[in-house]
């Protein structure tokens, strides 16, 4: 197994993109990420999405990018995993550079999700829960999300003002990344006012519904350097798994699966959660940022609430989140989100986050979490330069 | 074809307003919803079994925005509806709508209340189907 260098990242702005399509959007992050890395060509392309054939008709998604790349021929497939499509796309790429199948690959995920009504693109979401024993109850995907929230407020004694602070760090940071779709600032009397959606979940819980895209190209380590002037090693990968239904994993607030591949990554890279200098997050809701903090060790179990109210997950914070917005303000166009978690944290890694950025970040973990929990992928990333 | 303990046949004992899972004859766990490897115990054998109907709240939310499902038996913003899960007296969770509670205050609505089984009628003739939910017992 050969260790795998990010050489070239590239991004679109997360928006409503009603005028750009589906495969233009991947285009143009594929674009911007081969340009990054100088590069004109690749070996294998992997698209990570999630909804395209729901919202926009589209499937084939490999063979359709990899043809308006201008590359008909090379090695393409669509990667699915629900919200962790993204990563997933990552992970694959980085296993064909790794086992040696291939030398240069390119990794993105690209979803749409406003070409479509409310209600479909709710009903397009509800796929990633149990369309047999959960969704035919009534469940949406902000449902479950509800019900965690719920379920977390009642164990641990926490009212719904007290996640506000997920909310306020995430839009804070974003306010100064140009790729996110909302650059502006949230109160905590904007959050506590925001409407239902699902108790005790309300609009500003949520992450918007939105258009986007990004990409990576990797390349073997022990090269990379000959490529670009500023690679950032693929520490650590994995992914593990619970059920997709809320109601038959053992411990639902435990959220298992990031804990199992966290624990793995942690062990791939050889360190602990306190060597990390930020933490790109799946704050998809507020309540899934608590929750991936407690099972990722940094809070324990009922306590990330504490740590967001005692200012722990800010830029100066113990562990800085959501460092160019999170999936609240800088959007989470669903396939697409894991790859943005990984360009972002490259920005950080090469000293290129703007206003934002971290005085010597060197090492940071993204976890892109599929469904409510059912599938979630840990990736650690470390600074070469 | 070894036997598949199916959302069909599930549905189908439900449209006789029968909470069935399937039974581990190794462990005796009841699995629900039914699943046709036990993963305790992976290589026994799996019965059907019907459940008490009685359990209690575990977790619920009030849905204001609906999914088409439940906007066509009409819910929705105006009116919304309570969806759980429950904890079941075998021990299981499933997932279900709730019934008979105050929608319109969901801090009424107390987490660990006893409930027992419903059974909801919808739909008009091939498209008529019976779907789970709980009311407080």
């Amino acid at each position: 197994m050969r260790d795998v260098a990010i050489i070239g990242i590239g991004q679109t702005p997360v928006d409503e993109h009603w005028t750009t399509s589906l495969r233009h959007l991947a285009l143009d992050a594929g674009l911007k990420a081969l340009k990054d890395a100088n590069l004109e060509r690749v070996e294998a392309v992997y698209v990570g999405n999630m909804l395209s054939g729901t919202t926009t008709g589209q499937e084939h998604l490999g063979g359709l990018v990899v043809d308006f790349l201008g590359m008909a021929g090379t090695e393409a497939m669509k990667i699915e995993a629900a919200c962790a499509s993204g990563a997933a796309a990552v992970r694959v790429g980085m296993m064909a550079v790794a086992s040696g199948m291939s030398d240069l690959v390119l990794a993105m995920g690209v979803e749409k999700m406003t070409d479509t009504v409310g209600q479909q693109t709710t009903a397009a979401l509800a796929m990633a829960a149990d369309a047999e024993y959960e969704v035919s109850q009534g469940v949406t995907f902000v449902t479950l999300n509800g019900l965690l929230m719920q379920r977390y407020m009642y164990e641990y004694g926490w009212e719904r003002k007290d996640f506000a602070n997920f909310v306020i760090n995430a839009h804070a940071n974003g306010k100064h990344n140009p790729n996110a779709m909302f650059q502006k600032e949230i109160s905590q009397a904007a959050y506590e006012r925001s409407p239902m959606i699902s108790s005790p979940v309300g609009l500003f819980d949520a992450s918007p519904i939105c258009d986007g895209a990004a990409a990576v190209v990797l390349a073997p380590m022990e090269y990379a350097h000959t490529l670009s002037p500023a690679p950032v090693r693929i520490k650590a990968s994995a992914v593990a798994t619970s059920p997709l239904a809320v109601h038959s994993r053992k411990d639902p607030l435990a959220l298992e699966a990031a804990r199992i591949s966290a624990q793995r990554a942690y062990e791939q890279a050889e360190i602990e959660p306190d060597d990390l200098d930020f933490f790109e997050l799946h704050d998809a809701f507020t309540i899934m940022a608590a929750l991936s903090l407690e099972a990722t060790g940094f809070a324990e179990r009922g306590q990330a609430v504490r740590m967001a109210l005692d200012g722990e997950i800010t830029l100066d914070g113990r562990i800085p989140v959501s460092t160019m917005g999170g999936l609240k303000s800088r959007g989470h166009p669903v396939g697409a989100t894991g790859v943005y978690q990984i360009v972002e944290s490259v920005l950080q890694l090469r000293g290129l986050a703007g206003e934002t950025q971290l005085p010597n970040a060197r090492l940071g973990m993204a976890q892109n979490i599929g469904g409510s929990g059912a599938t979630i992928i840990t990736h650690i990333l470390e600074a070469m330069g | 074809m070894a036997e598949l303990f199916t959302a069909t046949e599930f549905n189908q004992h439900l449209a006789e307003h029968k909470l069935m899972g399937a039974r581990c004859a190794a462990c005796g766990e009841i699995h629900v919803p039914p699943r046709p490897i036990c993963p305790e115990c992976p290589e026994a054998e799996m019965t059907w079994e019907e459940l008490s109907g009685e359990g209690k709240l575990a977790a619920f939310t009030v849905v204001h925005i609906a999914p088409t499902m439940m906007l066509d038996a009409g819910y929705g913003r105006k009116n919304p509806y309570c969806t759980g899960v429950v904890e079941l007296a075998e021990g299981q969770r499933i997932s279900a709508q709730i019934l008979g509670v105050d929608v319109s205050d969901p801090a009424s609505i107390a987490i660990g209340a006893p409930l027992k089984v419903a059974f909801v009628e919808r739909g008009e003739g091939d498209e008529q189907k019976t779907y789970l939910a709980f009311e407080p017992a």
